[in-house]
């Protein structure tokens, strides 16, 4: 079963990965021009692409945890689960410059230095930068594997940083990112609780 | 025919309402659903945001933490029978009805800007009645120097106030002197019509130099007092929420920038506009706060 599923999962082309990655954005595009959006479509385009950034940053979280814990393994996605993330979040902060903020600079800057959800948000970007440029096979080499997994365990402070930006950008506690706080923090968990592969079954394994 | 709550209340949420409203005047075929009110000089002529925008974008967190919540979910509050009751330092306390309060000979179209303390704004059409009329009536004994509000709290009714996001019943509160100040009504509605349930039907209140959330809805008690009243969002977040919450560029939100705000159906590419001092009103009402230091009362 399991084996059947890791040959399954070998067959699926990466680029199949990322066209369903787009599909998020195509459907946001698609309300964008039939007028599908809200009332405030520039919140609403806003709110989308962070979200998806966020779904995107865990699922690639989850990758290590689910081969540890079932065996079935989805580590060749997890670049491209990585890189679909940032191009959500790049363009989350391109639509806050360019439509919310209306590329009023000094108004951008001296908001993204004095609020507490701007300087999680940023911060979380600009870790994502770090890793999405590092996420290719050159960088790996050049790093060298230590000092690059070192690197691209920073995810797990972004992580936490994304939910605590988007608590904060809210007037009352929201139970939503709350629990996806929750959710990344078991992630985290179970990779410290269960550091190698669970044998379930030695005989698959062995094969 | 009189003009009855229970007639107009919306079903589902305000489209739905508008055919229901139109088999209802197909049927019977009686006046009395539109709302007017008489023009005033204290109206803006900028251009009031369209009634889809108006009904569709709302906090009012008794019915959902989402913008557009209150427009599905409003539909389930009851609002006739209503009444306000009035009390406190007053010399005729009691209960009211929505027609004691703002009789349609009394009312007026207030065109007014609206600031929301999320940085965005939109321009609002209203019908209803100045405070001060309702005040008057119901005579304001010598002591009071403050009136506090409350919100109607039916959870039944009302699905957010299950869950214990504010303090229910929402509560608000002005001093007397910015109670009785021309610009600030009662509204009853809005585009020539009663107002939505989730625009604070059957009576609101609106201060339009204030940010939206001193402007309660949905009112159910009106008190008068000596003694300053506490405010829900002050009540639950003191630094970021005072009392006055009037609109100043000046003063951010600890949290956010309040120097710019974001016109509601200016488009993609709409841009920002600087906020302005007492949202525009300061001719008005800049000498109300006469000495005070805007940055501590704010
Ligand atoms: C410079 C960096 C960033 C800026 C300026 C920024 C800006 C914003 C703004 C203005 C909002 C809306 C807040 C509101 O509703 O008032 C927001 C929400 C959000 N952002 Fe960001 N952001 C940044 C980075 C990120 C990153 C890196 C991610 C995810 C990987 C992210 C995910 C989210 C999410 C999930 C929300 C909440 C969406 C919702 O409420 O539905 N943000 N961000």
């Amino acid at each position: 079963m399991r084996a059947a599923l890791n040959g399954g999962l070998r067959r699926i082309p990466i680029r199949a990965l990322w066209a369903g990655g787009l599909i998020p954005l195509a459907l946001l595009v698609w309300d964008a021009v039939t007028g599908g959006l809200g009332i405030d479509p520039i919140r609403d385009i806003e709110h989308r692409l962070g979200r998806t950034a966020l779904y995107f940053l865990i699922a690639s979280l989850a990758v290590t945890p689910v081969l540890r814990i079932t065996g079935v393994s989805f580590m060749r996605f997890r670049r491209a689960l990585g890189l679909l993330c940032f191009t959500y979040a790049g363009l989350h902060v391109l639509a806050w410059a360019v439509m919310d903020m209306a590329l009023l600079w000094a108004a951008m800057a001296r908001d993204v230095v004095k609020r507490p959800y701007l300087i999680f948000g940023m911060g979380a970007f600009l870790m994502l930068l770090a890793l999405a440029v590092t996420s290719n096979n050159l960088s790996m080499r050049r790093m060298g594997t230590v000092a690059w997994c070192r690197l691209h365990q920073l995810v797990y402070v972004a992580a936490p940083l994304v939910t605590m930006h988007w608590i904060w950008a809210l007037k009352t506690f929201p139970l939503e990112p709350a629990l996806w706080l929750a959710a990344i923090l078991v992630l985290l968990g179970l990779r410290v609780a269960v550091p190698r592969p669970i044998r379930w079954n030695v005989a698959a394994v062995q094969k | 025919m009189p003009l009855r709550w229970s007639d107009v209340t919306p079903k589902n949420d305000y489209l739905n309402r508008r055919a229901f409203i139109a088999a209802g005047l197909a049927v019977a075929a009686t006046p009395g659903w539109a709302l007017t009110g008489k023009p005033s000089a204290l109206s803006t002529d900028q251009k009031p945001n369209t009634l889809e925008e108006i009904t569709n974008y709302n906090n009012f967190y008794e019915f959902g933490m989402d913008k557009t919540d209150p427009a599905r979910h409003a539909g389930a509050m009851v609002t006739d029978p209503w009444a306000v009751e009035i009390g406190g330092m007053v010399d005729r306390p009691g209960s009211y009805g929505v027609d004691d309060l703002a009789p349609a000979n009394a009312l007026e179209e207030r065109i007014y800007r609206l600031r929301c303390v999320e940085a965005w704004s939109m321009v609002i059409p209203w019908i209803g009645v100045p405070l001060a009329s309702v005040l008057d009536r119901a005579g304001v004994q010598p002591g009071a120097k403050f009136v506090a509000f409350e919100t109607l709290y039916r959870p039944e009714q009302m699905r957010g106030q299950s869950r214990p996001i504010l303090d229910w019943p929402y509560k608000e509160g002005l001093r007397l002197d910015e109670a009785m100040h021309p610009l600030t009504i009662l509204a009853t509605g809005l585009y020539g019509d009663v107002l939505p349930n989730q625009n604070g039907a059957p009576i609101r209140l609106v201060v339009p130099w204030k940010y939206g959330f001193k402007s309660i809805k949905s009112i159910v008690k009106i008190t008068l007092t000596d003694s300053r009243p506490m405010s829900t969002w002050e009540q639950m977040q003191p630094s970021e929420y005072g009392f006055y919450a009037n609109v100043n560029p000046q003063v951010d939100h600890p949290r956010w920038s309040q120097a710019t705000e974001r016109r509601i159906g200016a488009g993609l590419f709409g841009g920002r506009e600087e906020t302005l001092m007492f949202n525009g009103y300061g001719d008005q009402v800049a000498s109300l706060y006469a000495g005070m230091d805007l940055a501590k009362d704010y």
